[in-house]
């Protein structure tokens, strides 16, 4: 990008300004910035208000992209929190290393990874992305400088990792990435029919593939409540040469309306129908994890309004909340363009607000329509929170404070830990009503 | 391999232009002021695949330790292949107008220090009969307007200077490079309102790191700025003199 006048904004919410000012670091060791509020900021690619501090100044840490160190054998990537997920898979994958976990854009910040607890496709074997956090650095707004770890002031390791950046600026950290053959993927893709059908090529494929996500067709369910694609992949050990995909041109503008009209939205979905049972492919490793970077701002196409995601997660054991859900969405004849359904694996989350736990994870976007939207949005809360699970703060823009401390419990702890300088929309909606 | 020393090395646009040096697996040595921040660079760019053959924080308006630091880098790098010089502040004109003080200072720093460095440089490459000389200057070269004069001043003195070392190192096969950006997002420009003009560090690395390779004489960073300056150059004074620019 070659314009710097890209704006400050929330992924989802284009309409709004993220916040009234913006101070840059652009050093470990400058001061915490004197504006109050203040909120960190990545790279903008948070969904809803967890990311906007309207009422105050934004702290941009995209100044701080340098590397720190790195150990060969290890692979342990030491780096400033502004680093691009994409800068470390540009300089590491030719090398042999990968991100332990990534989340499906590479163009997020080292820093967000972190305050979002971001997960992917591997989280049932590898958990989230806190779970390979070796070390950070926190700076306080009292000036103070606070190095953790999972043995090293634990608490405030587990206060950030998945902390929505409201303990404080992440200043740098240390991750373990994990050795590929090389960029090429195998992937399979198996059709499937029904949330129990899903079940059991997830279970199937537990062992056999580090990769795991399907596609779900929200807007035709069929009698078996969930019809889709169930993709499955391993870097591949014979690697064969692949191309990354080339960037398409994208949007230079927001256009007023949405360019996804429903008969779109139904054609994408409808083509999940005619896929042949199984097919496998080998494929760059961008393809199968990025397929929407290759379409920046892609978010533009819901036009000025923009959109909401939606995603929850809900224990194995009310895994039949996926159906209700899936089919509350298509009575409501709000199609969402692209649904991915996932299993999350055993791990024991590694934050106090981490989002990632044993269970199901449905993820939903709806294009903005008003009240009709946000109705949908809390039914859909409402069988979430029935089934005891959790809407993702990262991707949030309108749960009620009920709802999100139901779901993370451990939410007054963090209170005690926020920076008192810090706060986002996000959290002034689910836990400080109060103005600070 | 080329060897390069980068003078200014933790300003944003050097750091992206030395990272591209770093892709390229060529050798650097860098200085600046901040020691801190020497480290930090020079530990990215290590990781980024440079070899840095070391690093010296040097105020550069010490003018009596030019010398010393040139040793040490020609010593480290074993010889100089590329020198890019691209340190430099930006003061606020108004305070400059009330100050001569602050105005020689600026001078100073951006002209005076540089000339030095160039002076210096000059003796060694013409030596060595080889070798190329990148110098970052300014669109404010081009032309006094009053919202940056002084800076534009200084600018212009290091251009005007630039022009005649080019001719005169040119019979020893030594090159050199004037570049003059325009708007670029970075820590010197923190208090601008960004428009459509501006652009990022790493793009602007990108043209630079190519007019260096390619041996280019002049280049403007991005390219449209030769055209705007063009405009503002041609404009004739009587008009000039009465629009805020």
């Amino acid at each position: 990008m070659t314009n710097a006048n890209a704006a400050y904004r929330s992924w989802g919410r284009p309409q709004s300004e993220a916040g009234k000012r913006v101070v840059r670091l652009w050093w470990r060791d400058q001061a915490f910035p004197a504006d109050r509020p203040a909120l960190p900021f990545g790279n903008g690619r948070s969904y809803g208000d967890s990311c906007l501090a309207r009422e105050g100044a934004l702290i941009d840490l995209r100044g701080l992209d340098r590397f720190i160190s790195f150990d060969d054998d290890t692979g342990l990537l030491r780096c400033e929190a502004g680093v691009l997920l994409s800068d470390i898979l540009a300089h590491f994958v030719p090398k042999g290393w990968f991100l332990p976990v990534t989340p499906g854009t590479r163009f997020v910040t080292l820093g967000g990874a972190i305050a979002n607890d971001v997960h992917g496709k591997n989280h049932h074997r590898a958990g989230s992305f806190g779970h390979h956090v070796r070390r950070l650095e926190l700076l306080r707004s009292d000036g103070t400088r606070i190095a953790c770890s999972p043995n090293e002031s634990a608490d405030w390791f587990a206060a950030t990792i998945g902390g929505c950046g409201l303990t404080g600026v992440i200043l740098w950290a240390e991750i373990a990435l994990r050795r590929v053959p090389g960029p090429a993927m195998e992937v399979d893709t198996l059709r499937f029919s029904g949330v129990d059908e899903f079940l059991e090529l997830s279970r199937a494929s537990h062992n056999s593939h580090e990769y795991t996500v399907a596609w779900i067709d929200a807007l035709n369910p069929g009698r078996d409540g969930a019809r889709g694609l169930f993709f499955r992949s391993n870097f591949a050990a014979d690697q064969r040469p692949v191309a990354a995909p080339r960037p398409k041109p994208g949007l230079p503008f927001t256009p007023p309306v949405s360019l996804l009209p429903k008969p779109a939205v139904r054609l994408f979905n409808t083509a999940t129908r005619r896929w042949p049972r199984r097919s496998r492919q080998y494929v760059h490793y961008e393809r199968s994890f990025y397929p929407l970077d290759a379409v920046p701002n892609w978010n533009r196409l819901f036009g000025r309004r923009g959109f909401y995601q939606y995603q929850c997660v809900v224990p194995y054991s009310a895994a039949e909340a996926i159906g209700e859900l899936i089919a509350r969405v298509a009575r409501a004849g709000e199609g969402s363009f692209l649904s991915v359904l996932k299993v999350f694996g055993d791990h024991k989350p590694v934050g106090w607000l981490s989002f990632p736990r044993p269970g199901l994870t449905l993820a939903l976007d709806f294009p903005d329509r008003g009240e009709r939207t946000l109705k949908l949005l809390d039914t859909l809360d409402e069988i979430t929170a029935e089934a005891g699970g959790a809407v993702y703060p990262a991707k949030d823009a309108r749960m009620d404070a009920q709802t999100f401390q139901r779901g993370f419990p451990s939410w007054r702890r963090l209170e005690d830990y926020r920076d008192p300088a810090i706060c986002s929309d996000f959290w002034r909606r689910v836990a400080v009503p109060q103005p600070i | 391999m080329r060897k390069v020393l980068i003078i200014g090395a933790t300003s944003a646009i050097a750091t992206a232009i030395a990272r591209l040096f770093a892709q390229d697996g060529d050798r650097v040595f860098l200085v600046a002021r901040n020691e801190e921040h020497l480290k930090a660079t020079a530990d990215d760019l290590t990781v980024r695949g440079a070899s840095v053959a070391g690093y010296k924080s040097l105020d550069v308006n010490a003018l009596d330790r030019h010398k010393a630091v040139l040793d040490e880098a020609e010593k480290a790098l074993d010889g100089i292949d590329i020198a890019l010089i691209a340190h430099g502040t930006l003061p606020v004109q108004a305070d400059c107008e009330r100050s001569p003080g602050l105005t020689a200072q600026e001078l100073q720093t951006n002209a005076v220090s540089t000339i030095a460095l160039l002076t210096r440089l000059a003796e060694r490459m013409e030596e060595r009969r080889s070798g190329r000389i990148a110098v970052i200057t300014s669109v404010a070269a081009d032309r006094g307007r009053q919202s940056n004069y002084v800076y534009g001043a200084a600018k212009a003195a290091v251009d005007t200077f630039l022009e005649g070392l080019r001719q005169r190192l040119h019979k020893s096969g030594v090159g050199v490079t004037t570049i003059r950006p325009g708007f670029i997002d970075t820590p010197m420009t923190a208090g601008f309102r960004k428009g459509l003009l501006w652009a990022k560090p790493e793009a602007a690395a990108k043209r630079i790191h190519a007019a260096i390779g390619s041996g280019r004489d002049v280049v403007y960073v991005p390219f449209f700025w030769r055209w705007i300056m063009l405009v503002i150059r041609l404009m004739p004074r009587s008009l000039f003199k009465r629009i805020e620019l």
